[in-house]
């Protein structure tokens, strides 16, 4: 009993000896008090051990070593990276294959491809250069001296580079099946099509369902249902949406979302109803409960004196909510949304599961055509064993984290520059 | 506001012509009907979301338990899940489902309760603002991200402390850990918000009798928000079960029936991404039998949740 942990054992018999215990007690509380902040900063050094490991893969020196060196390839004394278009496709034409080159020019005649394009081609086809090793950020500027040893005696035929693996070449090319080439152009546009579709749909449907549940509906079962509904809705994993929209817009309204409702089927074979549309439409149906909740805070704050000012003047219900309530609901609404969108933009369940093409290298061009997006990329990179591939997953982490970085700073500013015109 | 005046002006000529004295009635307007019904629509589609999830889930589930190959008894005690061989026991998936979640729950929720107790009973309001939105900034992360952390980093640290031969490169523990990071926010943030709204006069009283500081925290305010953390704790185990991305990465492809956390085992998510990601065709064995698995899942965290706001509903002390 003496020594019971139970409170009301505590308060009944052990009050003297609490007060005699005065200075452990402090000590106790101290520690923990420690604890606490301790666990505080946990979270924070896991943040920053994140960030450290992703910065760490996505710069630092690679071993590469190249099946052609480029500088026997031409005659004269200009290097590789400045030679003309023409010249790039005699050394392609010279180097590879009759068969592999008609192919190529097949895919797409070699005067509707840029300059960049060819000298891209000929690094691919010729050099062929191979990523043998590569190194963390960390590792290539403590051990510089160690590395530079290893590989000059583990490849003495390689070059040792420093090569940071997020450029902006990176951003402008798209997908290619060798790291060194790829680039996130076809998943960053794929992720804002995707997105521009979610808006559009999420938007309207989000903020109706709001001013429904917050001016119109009245507390009875079907309304009271809804509200339950949708607070359930929100807390559905994500993957469960993507069941539905594989069920739903990728089976059963495959003739709307393959566009052959239109008929413009882009590629019949392939499609399948997998497009941009469908993945769309389903990362809408994944937000739309965060917009409404959020759109029903934002729509509440606005003071009832405003609605009753209205009314008195013989406004109808609808003028009241347009003219008045929305106005002042809108920085909150807006913001609410762009922070439903992030989450969008950072799914990756759903849209495996709605069904992402796994390699594909040219751009979107309509919500009929397939799609991949930026999530999508970093899984696959780094699903792949090689090291090489685990270093472009970093640097397309960096590119994702950026782009929800500056979402949010929209949100921020959009809402600051709202209310300062209402105020 | 022209709408407005028009209508003013049209409602004093209806007075005119007709009978003198106001008529007061609510007068029909088609176009505020269009528009309540298209809000109304609006509202009603989440319950069709809702419709749309238990309908196809249960329609595909349906066929797959509807396949004569299939045991029901053997689904729900099996502890084989090998499509290729028609073994559907669900217990594999499972148990390394609670695996990740149990570890996930071994960090966020000392973690989780620690960072809410501290931001709410100790931390000044300088030091509240800062920390604040570095959590959040935790929450706002990609799930894919967290993958990726946790293939790369958790694991080869894992594999430096207890060997490499323990751990394999896949493995529960791993994805777990990292789980647990992802939910921590939540967790924190939730708890916090629970113990914020104990109301001040409780503090005050108990230092008035001389509580410490630590006494006042864990024996007054944590027990009167109970109800609010138990629900972030449910909210915490539902994410949990059905978090996708780093299980898909980083615990491991293909079914395992193991306790051994550093092993290699796929959970439900997990089978439902890699089966889905790959060459699916409609109306196989395997397509049918990852609907089944959403709808389970789908029950589980419906049931959690529910749980979670029963839980605050009954259980919230009201003060006045």
């Amino acid at each position: 009993m003496k020594h019971g942990s139970n409170p009301t054992d505590m308060s009944k018999s052990n009050d003297s000896q609490m007060v005699n215990n005065l200075p452990q007690r402090h000590r106790i509380s101290w520690i923990w008090r420690l604890v606490f902040q301790v666990s505080t900063i946990v979270g924070i050094i896991t943040l920053a051990a994140l960030l450290y490991n992703i910065l760490n893969s996505t710069f630092g020196y690679i071993v590469i070593e190249t099946k052609v060196d480029p500088t026997s390839l031409t005659s004269s004394s200009l290097p590789v990276e400045e030679l003309t278009k023409e010249q790039l496709i005699t050394i392609l034409k010279e180097r590879i294959s009759q068969g592999a080159f008609r192919t190529l020019d097949r895919q797409m005649p070699f005067d509707k491809r840029t300059r960049d394009e060819v000298y891209n081609l000929v690094w691919e086809r010729v050099i062929k250069p191979d990523v043998k090793v590569t190194y963390s950020l960390v590792d290539s500027i403590i051990h510089k001296a160690d590395i530079e040893a290893t590989v000059a005696k583990d490849y003495p035929q390689a070059k040792l580079v420093f090569r940071s693996w997020l450029t902006p070449r990176f951003i402008t090319t798209p997908q290619a099946s060798v790291p060194l080439f790829a680039g996130v152009q076809t998943a960053l546009l794929g992720s804002l099509w995707t997105i521009a579709i979610t808006i559009l749909f999420a938007f309207p449907l989000g903020v109706g369902a709001a001013i429904y549940l917050e001016e119109y509906a009245s507390g009875n079962f079907i309304n009271r249902a809804i509200q339950t509904n949708i607070n359930n809705l929100a807390g559905v994993p994500s993957i469960i949406y993507g069941m539905l929209g594989l069920a739903i817009f990728v089976r059963s309204l495959e003739p709307i979302t393959s566009g052959a409702f239109l008929g413009v089927v882009e590629d019949p074979t392939t499609a399948n109803g997998r497009t941009i549309l469908s993945a769309g439409l389903t990362l809408a149906i994944l937000v739309l409960p965060l917009i409404i909740i959020n759109g029903q805070e934002a729509i509440r704050a606005v003071p009832n004196s405003l609605r009753q000012a209205s009314y008195g003047l013989g406004a109808t219900k609808w003028q009241t909510v347009w003219h008045h309530v929305l106005p002042n609901a809108i920085p909150g609404i807006l913001t609410g949304t762009i922070l439903a969108v992030s989450r969008a933009i950072g799914e990756t369940a759903p849209l495996v599961v709605v069904g992402a093409s796994t390699f594909i290298t040219f751009n979107p061009t309509s919500p009929f055509s397939k799609f991949t997006t930026l999530p999508i990329q970093i899984y696959q990179w780094t699903a792949r064993p090689q090291d090489d591939f685990r270093n472009i997953a970093a640097a397309a982490i960096i590119v994702l984290l950026i782009l929800l970085l500056a979402l949010n700073a929209t949100a921020i500013l959009l809402r600051n520059r709202y209310s300062r015109g209402l105020a | 506001m022209e709408e407005v005046t028009h209508n003013a002006t049209s409602a004093m000529n209806a007075k005119d012509s007709t009978t003198p004295g106001l008529d007061l009635r609510k007068k029909p307007r088609l176009s505020e009907a269009l528009i309540q019904s298209f809000l109304f629509f609006c509202g009603v589609f989440s319950i069709l979301t809702t419709a749309g999830i238990v309908y196809e889930l249960g329609k595909e589930a349906l066929l797959f338990f509807a396949d004569p190959k299939i045991n029901l008894v053997e689904f729900f005690t099996g502890t084989k899940w090998q499509p290729q061989l028609y073994h559907f026991g669900i217990w594999p998936l499972v148990t390394s489902t609670l695996m990740t979640t149990f570890f996930a729950l071994l960090i966020a929720l000392p973690l989780g309760l620690s960072v809410a107790i501290y931001l709410s009973e100790y931390a000044t309001s300088k030091a509240r603002n800062i920390l604040k939105p570095i959590l959040e900034v935790l929450a706002g992360i990609p799930t894919v991200v967290y993958g990726y952390f946790a293939l790369t980093f958790m694991t080869p640290f894992l594999r430096t402390i207890f060997g490499r031969d323990v751990v394999e490169i896949y493995n529960t523990a791993s994805a777990g850990l990292v789980m647990g990071i992802l939910i921590l926010p939540l967790i924190s943030s939730m708890s916090e918000d629970a113990l914020n709204a104990v109301p001040r006069s409780l503090r005050e009283a108990a230092y008035g009798l001389g509580a410490t500081k630590l006494e006042v925290a864990v024996r007054i305010v944590v027990p009167a928000a109970l109800s609010g953390i138990a629900a972030a704790v449910i909210v915490g185990i539902s994410r949990a079960i059905g978090e996708t991305m780093i299980v898909a990465l980083a615990a491991g492809a293909g079914p395992a029936f193991t306790f051994n956390p550093f092993k290699a085992a796929e959970t439900m998510t997990g089978h439902i991404v890699r089966i889905s990601g790959g060459d699916l065709s409609y109306d196989s064995i395997d397509y049918n039998s990852i609907f089944a698995l959403g709808l389970l899942l789908f029950f589980m965290t419906l049931a959690l949740n529910i749980i979670s706001q029963r839980v605050v509903r009954h259980f919230r002390e009201v003060y006045e």
